[in-house]
């Protein structure tokens, strides 16, 4: 229907790629939705009522901190893994970043248990808790969606249906959680150093 | 050099067979064509702005004569909620992203978005979000047998959302409906962008695009950082209401403060995100209705960029009245005088575009023109708005709410009116009557100015803005009596605007795929457009690569 004479274009015609900008895209947003929690954070730091304090009940998760970091590399090596058609070995790397990701849950779990069984500090105690469990809560919820996607990636990865050419998917998939454990240094430094 | 985008296509005689009614709604309501998702948009934002349309006719009745009671001060309560947030978020929203998603990738070249899917369930999640708002008019009484539709004010000021001070379900109803809203304008924006960055056809580099895909894509970089402060603090209020949180709980430390500063800096770049693509358009239909190319394309996308990030720095000169302090007050005030110079740049490449063209004055271009004079003096007003002592005089007067409407009515409204008459043709296929359409700009010119001209009058007095009803001696009524006046003349304008569209899609003339002679490649394909927009993906050489086909000895590539 259209007429077009097409001419050969001397230089090749590429644009990014629209999971990577779409997951930029993603990031942004998700940065300023965790910088309004991280201002109301450090806005209320020390302005609570009643106890108790992050210094009382806070302790330092430097162990899961460093799972949830070291899965950043893991998932890195499965992608390279991936686009080197080595299947075997993303499944492996995979299956590494999710068991350390899920160590982290577990952390927090533990984390949490410890501040609402024997400190008592809950959601509506003081404005720590609001905006302590509110931060870290975001940021645990971010975890889990991660950890879900990366599980059906291994599934994938096992059973075979995800092949080399899937690599940019996962490469998607990956910026996202690069970008959870970069919300997690923020989050750390803020409750767990400049918070005590 | 030759040009080589796809020549209008005949429009085809073939008529297709007559279709199921249940066949059609299924096609509508599975599709995840750009352009299908940008008419439902549009439509649906036009019922909401007939709905919200008429919440202000009732409150110009009730504001008419004083002392009145044609609705109870709590039924005036929610109709000024309801009107503001349904303009903002369920009319402005909608209908900005209902053309970006239609033009978009018609104008660069492309057959889709980049995330067909993604665009089709931000749609439903926004028109979701619109129907829980109203619903709220049913649902709000809850267990409670309190409350009715939201009536905490369209900036939901706290405490007043607090579980004590709004009991029932209706400021419930009002944070999921904005926070539904909110993940939809992520996930358009989002779409927007990677469109953009991703689909251009070849030679479409940044620097030619058109200038409406340049401002919508600044338009969406700002709903990023804009819309999610929002969606944060809407997080934080539901927290409060439904899990007892204390953030903006004043009984427990908390801050009411913290929730203006979320709110604005959402709401002010917000202004920016509904008047950039109000530019767009007249960025699009200045040029064709001139028989010119645009003056000054750098400048123009300098200054759009530029007033994006002015606009994330403006938020507190809401907040004069609060009390910030001399440093903050200070830095507010000159951040917001500041953008008036980008604005300004804007005006004046609009002024020097018509300069010395053939201005053909369809009511296209009518509303344009009129566009250009309202946003002006709308600029003007905020600029004394912005300087704080004035402000702390005037600030939640009547005086501010003329300014605002000033904006959105007399820029933005007036420039989506334009942009109706502009692409009308081209998404259905005929054309708007133009004695009609000069018929509803006049009427709608004169409404306009007998409200908002005589709004800033009982503002200066010192009316102040959400009461429901004041007392005779006060000196306000003459103005009031004017303003609802001009209320009548904008809806029946309106109306005739809306017979307009339904008249001329059945009996309109035939629009052919170029009826304005325009030079952006949308109007390369036929009207409407196929599903696959084009047969041949198309590749430009210059800014206007339809001009270049019109005028293969003179192309525009030769002077870029």
């Amino acid at each position: 229907m259209n007429e077009a004479a097409v001419i050969p274009q001397t230089t090749p015609w590429v644009l990014p790629s629209r999971g990577v900008v779409g997951m930029a895209c993603l990031i942004i947003a998700e940065s300023a939705i965790f910088t309004i929690f991280v201002v109301a954070y450090l806005y209320y730091l020390g302005k609570d009522i009643t106890g108790p304090t992050p210094r009382q009940v806070l302790d330092l998760p430097i162990f899961t901190s460093i799972c949830l970091l070291s899965s950043s590399l893991s998932v890195h090596l499965a992608v390279s893994a991936l686009h080197n058609a080595k299947r075997g070995l993303c499944s492996l790397w995979l299956a590494v970043t999710v068991l350390l990701g899920s160590i982290f849950l577990g952390g927090t779990a533990h984390e949490w248990y410890k501040l609402i069984v024997h400190d008592g500090l809950t959601l509506q105690t003081n404005l720590f808790g609001t905006t302590f469990y509110s931060l870290v809560g975001l940021h645990a919820t971010h975890v889990l969606v991660g950890l879900i996607m990366l599980s059906l990636a291994l599934i994938f990865s096992l059973n075979g249906s995800m092949t080399s050419k899937h690599t940019g998917r996962l490469e998607v998939l990956s910026l996202y959680w690069h970008f959870v454990d970069a919300v997690w240094v923020v989050v750390f430094t803020v409750v767990y150093v400049l918070g005590r | 050099m030759a040009t080589h985008t796809s020549a209008p296509a005949p429009s085809t005689t073939y008529t297709p067979p007559r279709r199921l009614v249940l066949d059609v709604l299924h096609d509508w309501v599975t599709t995840v064509d750009h352009k299908k998702l940008g008419l439902m948009y549009i439509g649906y934002a036009l019922i909401f702005l007939v709905i919200a349309g008429f919440q202000a006719l009732l409150m110009r009745v009730q504001l008419s004569i004083p002392n009145n009671t044609f609705v109870s001060p709590q039924t005036f309560n929610s109709l000024f909620t309801m009107h503001g947030t349904t303009m903002v978020f369920f009319v402005g929203m909608p209908i900005l992203f209902g053309f970006g998603n239609y033009l978009v990738p018609l104008m660069i070249g492309a057959r889709d978005m980049a995330f067909p899917r993604l665009n089709a369930f931000s749609f439903w999640i926004s028109a979701f979000g619109g129907f829980l708002l109203y619903f709220s008019y049913f649902g709000a009484s809850g267990l409670y047998g309190a409350g009715n539709a939201p009536d905490v004010g369209w900036f939901a000021y706290a405490p007043l959302t607090a579980r004590v001070f709004s009991p029932g379900h209706s400021t419930d109803y009002w944070t999921l409906a904005i926070l539904l809203s909110g993940i939809s304008s992520i996930g358009t924006a989002l779409n927007i962008v990677a469109t953009t960055l991703c689909m251009r056809c070849p030679g479409m580099k940044l620097s030619r695009m058109p200038l409406l895909v340049w401002l919508y894509l600044v338009t969406s970089s700002l709903v990023f950082v804009t819309i999610s402060p929002l969606t944060a603090a809407q997080i934080m209020l539901m927290l409060d209401r439904y899990a007892g949180s204390h953030f903006f709980d004043t009984q427990a430390g908390g801050s009411a403060v913290l929730w203006m500063h979320f709110f604005w800096i959402f709401g002010h770049p917000e202004v920016y995100i509904l008047v950039l693509p109000a530019f767009a358009f007249a960025n699009e239909i200045i040029p064709v209705f001139s028989r010119k190319a645009i003056f000054g394309y750098p400048a123009m996308v300098a200054a759009s960029v530029g007033i994006g990030f002015i606009s994330l720095s403006v938020w507190a000169h809401h907040m004069f009245t609060v009390g910030l302090g001399p440093g903050a007050n200070t830095f507010f005030v000159l951040a917001t005088m500041v953008i008036s110079v980008p604005t300004g740049i804007k005006l004046f490449n609009w002024l020097a575009t018509l300069w010395g063209g053939k201005i053909h004055f369809t009511a296209s271009m009518m509303f344009a023109i009129g566009f250009l004079f309202q946003f002006l003096i709308a600029g003007l007003t905020g600029i004394m708005l912005s300087v704080a002592p004035f402000d702390w005089q005037l600030g939640s007067s009547y005086f501010v709410v003329a300014h605002f409407h000033y904006v959105l009515v007399g820029a933005i409204l007036f420039m989506i009116f334009s942009a109706f008459y502009y692409w009308y043709p081209k998404m259905s296929g005929r054309m708007l009557s133009e004695r009609l359409g000069k018929w509803h700009f006049w009427i709608f010119l004169i409404g306009f100015h007998l409200t908002f001209d005589f709004m800033h009058v009982p503002g200066l007095l010192g009316m102040p803005r959400r009461i429901y009803t004041y007392e005779a001696d006060r000196g306000w009524m003459i103005w009031n009596m004017i303003v609802s006046s001009g209320a009548v003349f904008q809806a029946a304008g309106t109306l005739l605007f809306v017979y307009n569209m339904v008249w001329s899609y059945f009996k309109g003339p035939i629009a052919g795929p170029d009826p304005w002679d325009a030079w952006t490649l949308e109007w390369s394909t036929p009207s409407p457009p196929p599903e696959y927009n084009f047969a041949v993906i198309p590749t430009v050489d210059s800014r206007r690569p339809l001009w270049d086909i019109k005028h293969p000895d003179d192309p525009d590539s030769r002077y870029e």
